[in-house]
């Protein structure tokens, strides 16, 4: 399989990227690590007549400790972040998540901003950084902004970067001390979430993040004010899939990732209390 | 549009379309076949060579985006006639019943040894979790890796 023809064009900068973009319109798409488009492309659900090919902005690959947040580089690859001793130590919930996208190979080229701005509801990254509540840093003709993860992910391959827009930056918050757990229910290693939970506990702050429980990935809000209000962890996890109607697939019915949701969550906020206490 | 690249240590250049994948100029184009083409979709680990001394899959990679860069494939890993001991491992413990996934098993095997010097058996296990063997013949494939990555430890 390869994809349909297009123009390759190479990014010189930001700007350069931004400028190609605001020229070219719709037609054109980013080319990062290229482990998200390639395959879409390749299977022609994707059909760019330009792709313009930003994987060597060597200046948007960085982690820097920014004071009260971590600032990773929307280039920076899977491996870089799972190896990266300032994440380990600051937000090692990122690390356990960015250790679960597909397979060593598939980390060595992907990068986390390709990785979340394809906005695949099923994907990993998405639910810590929901869970840590980051902010993403979006370029865009008129200007920058700061998005949430709470209104970065909008639906089902559909993100807050829009088609003149650039991700440059992950903002994560620095919470070296914190509880977390990442659980991610699946048949093989290499595959897609079933149904995925990122926890983040710090004294009654409570990030809870879900993949795959609906068109975008989503927070657990009735858990975080459940735990806020001092409930019991099992409590708190059978809340889990409150107010969420998940898809049902080959791989599972919607009843089944309710079922699911509760589980893990209850896993994760058990585990995320028993790593705070050691 | 021209594309240029070292494979194996001689530098190559060769006119190809922009939607041309990595595993496509190195069968196609620069003739090297050990490479094969398994699922095509990033899955089987069968396209797997070394990109700067990274394992990475030849059929999620356009050759452009690799323009200048360094490849290894598994017909660059021997020393002339004396095997990579990675490749003498697989030998010696018989890693392979068909062989379909062996030039990609290897290759990845020597990317995991190179960032894990003393794997566990529980590290090559998951390590190689990017790799499909439809033979299933795990078991002899990680006896192999273990016994390359000793080998190597000891010299």
């Amino acid at each position: 399989m390869i994809p349909a023809a297009f123009d390759y064009v190479r990014a010189e900068s930001a700007e350069h990227a931004l400028e190609l973009l605001g020229e070219h319109g719709d037609d054109a798409k980013l080319l990062a690590g290229g482990h998200s488009l390639i395959p879409l492309m390749k299977f022609r659900l994707s059909v760019p007549s330009i792709v313009v090919d930003i994987g060597r902005l060597d200046d948007l690959s960085y982690v820097r400790d920014d004071g009260d947040h971590l600032a990773i580089g929307a280039l920076t690859r899977h491996r870089n972040i799972e190896t990266s001793s300032l994440i380990v130590d600051q937000a090692p919930l990122l690390v356990a998540a960015t250790a679960k996208v597909g397979d060593p190979q598939v980390r060595h080229r992907g990068t986390i901003g390709g990785s979340i701005t394809h906005g695949d509801p099923a994907s990993d990254i998405p639910a810590a950084l929901i869970a840590l509540r980051a902010t993403m840093i979006v370029d865009g003709v008129h200007g920058q902004r700061e998005v949430p993860a709470d209104n970065f992910f909008l639906g089902f391959l559909e993100t807050d970067v829009g088609s003149q827009d650039l991700l440059t930056e992950i903002r994560v918050p620095k919470v070296a001390n914190a509880g977390w757990s990442f659980q991610k229910f699946n048949r093989r290693a290499q595959d897609w979430a079933i149904v995925g939970v990122a926890v983040h506990l710090d004294g009654e702050e409570c990030g809870v993040g879900l993949v795959n429980m609906d068109s975008r990935p989503v927070r657990a809000e009735a858990v975080e004010s459940a735990v806020a209000g001092g409930a019991g962890l099992r409590e708190a996890g059978e809340l889990a899939a409150e107010g969420l109607e998940p898809p049902s697939d080959l791989n599972a019915s919607s009843t089944y990732r309710q079922h699911l949701a509760r589980v893990l969550t209850t896993r994760a906020l058990e585990e995320a209390t028993s790593e705070r206490l050691m | 549009m021209k594309v240029e690249m070292t494979i194996n240590g001689k530098d190559v250049s060769y006119d190809v379309e922009p939607r041309t994948l990595l595993v496509h100029y190195l069968r196609d184009y620069a003739e090297l076949t050990g490479t094969n083409i398994g699922c095509d979709t990033s899955s089987c680990g069968a396209c797997t060579v070394h990109l700067e001394g990274e394992a990475v899959k030849s059929c999620t990679i356009l050759a452009v985006q690799v323009d200048g860069g360094e490849i290894t494939t598994i017909e660059g890993l021997a020393d002339g006639e004396k095997l990579h001991p990675m490749q003498q491992a697989f030998h010696e413990c018989h890693a392979l019943q068909c062989g379909y996934c062996t030039p990609g098993m290897i290759m990845a095997a020597v990317s995991l040894v190179d960032e894990i010097p003393n794997p566990t058996e529980a590290n090559i296990r998951e390590g190689l979790e990017g790799n499909l063997c439809r033979c299933t013949g795990y078991h002899n494939i990680v006896q192999a890796v273990l016994q390359a990555a000793s080998a190597k430890s000891e010299t």
